[in-house]
């Protein structure tokens, strides 16, 4: 597909999920220009607006990078929720037990979430290569049991003391806080690792030979075995790495936003990634552009419920429904290609399965 | 009932599936049509019964042109065809199987249903129960409902495709009697096979066809090699295989039962040799694919012995490591891999790659390969884009320069002829090195001119094993049809 058909589609998608979204707020009587300006102001209004935005773009990016690793294996990680919410675990755990410098406090805590996060999704890679459960149930499955996990442990052994709510733990010892600028809630240590994330994986998957293999697993996992290729142990590790990413995610809501463990500590961040990948068609550079976009969306919405008494999760409607649109339009772009093709061969398209 | 097919074209890509097919079946009347594999028999019924539109020609029911655009089409029109895999819904009850195809109303009434069924089922003596799940139903029973279930839903010519594969020899027997009740009784059935006895057997007349045309039509009985020759043709073979010095065994199988998705081998011993190239021949699904499978390590024997120079490497890694290739049948299934270029291609395959692949250095590396291997395609073209030829030509391309044993399915399958014959001379090349070649086709031809030794398959047994250079096109068609003493 060349790039002005891409942008094209891209841009009817735009417009069509802004035309459902206006017509949504028509329906409620609520004034739909107004609603969008709040959206952008709400979102990158001010220092602080922008701060607040970067620090949803960064998990989200780490998310959805680790996605895009997945997806490249030709593995639905939809469990990645989860393992946002293990990271975020093993991250607590860290941060709530070991004494130390600032510094050594942000490798541990991120190298644990890593490992957590890593650890949730081999689980689900597991299952999937040697139990033969669909990687998208198991995925699921093992994000309830993780939402299970930390409810447990915020109302059991890591509750506040006298207290038993599932409001969350005591905030952590503030040398395991993610530091940030001053006046702002942004950490640059976050955004820092996410954007270094976005370059490993970019990088990996377009330049090495460990990337061409997950690639060509991704797309035809029988011709790569055949061609000698280990596949159950590059899809393995698509899974730890497209886990640790959003392992790391979860340590940046728990020790960078958070300070504590909450049953929502994954923000959703998980969910959302999957429609940025999808949105960004699983190419790696396109990640930062399409999660600062969802980032002010969601940011930006919070501003609709105080100042037009709008539910915030018109964000979240605006945000499914420019993916669906923009699925769409892709789908409707690639039919047409292949339309054109055989057009072009004088072949009529064949419409079963020959035998 | 009669029906008439009338110059009946299809084309799939460069490949013409049937090219002007015309076929007359009476009512009452037992029709075989017979051909070996990919001469369009299967493309012919698909047309007939919906599942695919011919590109032109007319389907003629009782003087009735019929406008055929699907299978539901088909079933109304009175044209039921049985599959070579019967469908069912194998999570279903049978009863439930019976239903779902059919048309009526938005509630469905299971009891009539039932009914209907199990009269239909005693009337031909088949002993299928209504509430046992259709998974573990044989294929044989599967296919007697199949057949109940079209003629419930009023199917007046009835087509089966290849009905004998993977069922049971009474399960045959009850199926044969089956169809010449239903003949007697005015039912018009197409019977594809390409096994001669069994056309022989239980067919009144037969249309032979070959490369997507019609090469004969014949009363039965008639002489089997005048079948045998309508199938295959009169081919004049000639040898230009250049002769080498054939070393010492490099595969050795050792009384190996293999099971593969649809046939078991049992007891299976053949060798290759260096520089020897051995024909596997064959019906599809005789074991042939299993023995290749076995051979790269991809198949485990239930028992015996699989040696390569004398080793026994277990996974199918360990045979890639001591020079063991395999390349499919279906080539963008399992070889290539679509949405990657041909550059992509050449550095997955290629085991040196360092760990940062330099794209620039890859490309140059993948026009020169372009260029030594005739591929008509660009670095960037995706394998999707390239021809079944260029295909081939990519895959054996990718082939490692050292190689023990070249394992093929249907190695020049849907090539042109001068593709064919560049990859053989690209195989055959390969001997000088002492590789041995093990190869699979369904073209005698082909296995009478490149191989030393021609290996035939009969339902899961080699039933004979010729020296390629005394045998002929009627022979090899006697053996693969299991017949075992040609005359």
């Amino acid at each position: 597909m060349n790039f002005a058909r891409r942008f094209a589609s891209s841009l009817v998608a735009i417009v069509a999920a802004l035309a459902v979204a206006i017509g949504l707020m028509l329906l409620v009587d609520a004034p739909p220009f107004e609603a969008l300006k709040l959206l952008v102001e709400g979102s990158v209004g001010s220092d602080v607006k922008i701060a607040d935005t970067f620090m949803a773009w960064a998990p989200l990016v780490l998310t959805s990078t680790g996605l895009i690793v997945t997806f490249a294996a030709g593995l639905w990680n939809i469990g990645v929720e989860g393992q946002v919410m293990a990271g975020a675990i093993a991250a607590s755990w860290v941060a709530r037990t070991v004494d130390g410098p600032v510094w050594l406090l942000i490798v541990l805590t991120m190298l644990a979430g890593m490992i957590g996060g890593a650890l949730w999704a081999l689980l689900a890679g597991v299952l999937k290569v040697y139990g033969r459960v669909n990687e998208i149930f198991g995925g699921l499955g093992l994000t309830f049991v993780a939402q299970a996990l930390i409810t447990y442990l915020v109302i059991g052994p890591w509750k506040r003391p006298g207290v038993a709510s599932t409001s969350g733990t005591e905030p952590f010892p503030e040398h395991a806080w993610l530091p940030t600028l001053p006046g702002l809630r942004i950490s640059l240590v976050a955004v820092g690792v996410a954007l270094v994330a976005v370059i490993i994986i970019y990088f990996m998957l377009r330049g090495t030979r460990f990337g061409l293999r997950l690639k060509a697993v991704g797309k035809n996992s029988r011709s790569a075995y055949l061609l000698g290729i280990p596949t159950t142990r590059y899809m393995l590790a698509a899974f730890a790495i497209g886990g640790a990413l959003a392992g790391l995610a979860g340590t940046i809501q728990a020790t960078g936003f958070l300070h504590r463990l909450v049953p929502a500590v994954s923000g959703g961040y998980g969910y959302l990634g999957i429609l940025v990948a999808l949105l960004a068609n699983s190419s790696t550079i396109w990640v930062p552009p399409v999660s600062f976009f969802f980032a002010m969306i969601s940011v930006g919405s919070t501003q609709l419920q105080l100042r037009l008494n709008l539910d915030s999760s018109l964000g979240g409607v605006l945000q499914g429904v420019l993916v669906l649109f923009t699925l769409l339009a892709q789908g409707w772009q690639s039919r047409r290609i292949a339309r054109e093709a055989a057009e072009a061969s004088a072949a009529p398209p064949v419409k079963l399965v020959e035998s | 009932m009669s029906l008439e097919l009338r110059d009946i074209r299809k084309r799939f890509g460069p490949v013409q599936a049937n090219d002007g097919v015309s076929l007359t079946v009476e009512a009452g009347e037992l029709h075989g049509l017979l051909g070996e594999n990919g001469a369009g028999k299967s493309t012919l019924m698909k047309i007939l019964s919906g599942f695919y539109t011919a590109d032109s020609g007319e389907i003629v029911l009782d003087g009735r042109t019929l406008d055929i655009r699907g299978p539901g089409d088909a079933i109304e029109a009175g044209i039921g065809m049985l599959h070579q895999d019967p469908l069912v819904f194998l999570p279903f009850t049978a009863l439930d199987s019976f239903i779902a195809g059919s048309p009526g109303g938005f509630v469905i009434d299971r009891r009539q249903a039932r009914k209907e069924m199990m009269e239909l089922a005693e009337r031909f003596g088949f002993d299928l129960d209504p509430n046992a799940p259709a998974r573990e139903f044989t294929i044989g029973a599967r296919q007697q409902l199949e057949i109940i279930r079209l003629l419930w839903l009023g199917a007046r010519v009835l087509i089966l495709d290849e009905p004998t594969t993977g069922i049971s020899a009474t399960q045959r027997e009850r199926l044969f009697e089956t169809l010449k009740q239903l003949a007697s009784e005015g039912m018009s059935v197409i019977f594809v096979s390409h096994k001669l006895e069994e056309v022989e057997e239980l067919c009144s007349r037969v249309t032979v066809l070959r490369q997507g045309r019609v090469t004969g039509e014949r009363e039965l009985p008639c002489p089997a090699d005048e079948l045998v020759e309508l199938m295959f043709g009169k081919s004049v073979v000639i040898q230009t295989k250049e002769p080498v010095e054939l070393g010492k065994p490099v595969l050795e199988v050792q009384h190996a039962t293999l099971e593969d998705e649809l046939v078991t081998v049992r007891d299976l011993s053949l060798s290759v040799r260096e520089g020897e190239v051995v024909g596997l021949a064959g019906l599809e699904g005789s074991g042939q694919r299993a023995l290749l499978r076995a051979a790269a390590g991809l198949l485990k024997p239930r028992s015996g012995t699989i040696r390569i120079d004398g080793r026994t490497p277990r996974t199918y890694h360990e045979f890639l490591d001591v020079g063991v290739h395999y390349l499919p049948a279906g080539r963008l299934e399992e070889g290539l891999l679509q949405g990657m270029t041909i550059t992509e291609h050449f550095v997955l395959a290629d085991e040196s790659t360092p760990f940062f692949v330099d794209w620039d250095e890859a490309e140059q590396q993948a026009a020169e390969e372009i260029r030594a291997h005739f591929i008509k395609g660009r670095p960037d073209s995706n394998a999707e884009e390239l021809s079944g030829g260029n295909q081939q030509r990519l895959l054996l391309a990718m082939l490692p320069d050292h190689l023990r044993l070249l394992l093929m399915q249907h190695p020049t399958r849907g090539l042109d002829i001068e593709s064919a014959a560049w990859v053989w001379e690209q195989l055959l090349a390969r001997r000088h090195d002492g590789t041995a070649i093990m190869f699979a086709s369904s073209d005698l031809d082909e296995l009478l001119m490149y191989s030393d030794r021609i290996a035939v398959f009969f339902s899961g047994e080699v039933i004979d094993i010729l020296d390629a250079r005394t045998a002929t096109v009627e022979q090899l068609g006697y053996l693969i049809g299991g017949v075992r003493a040609a005359s």
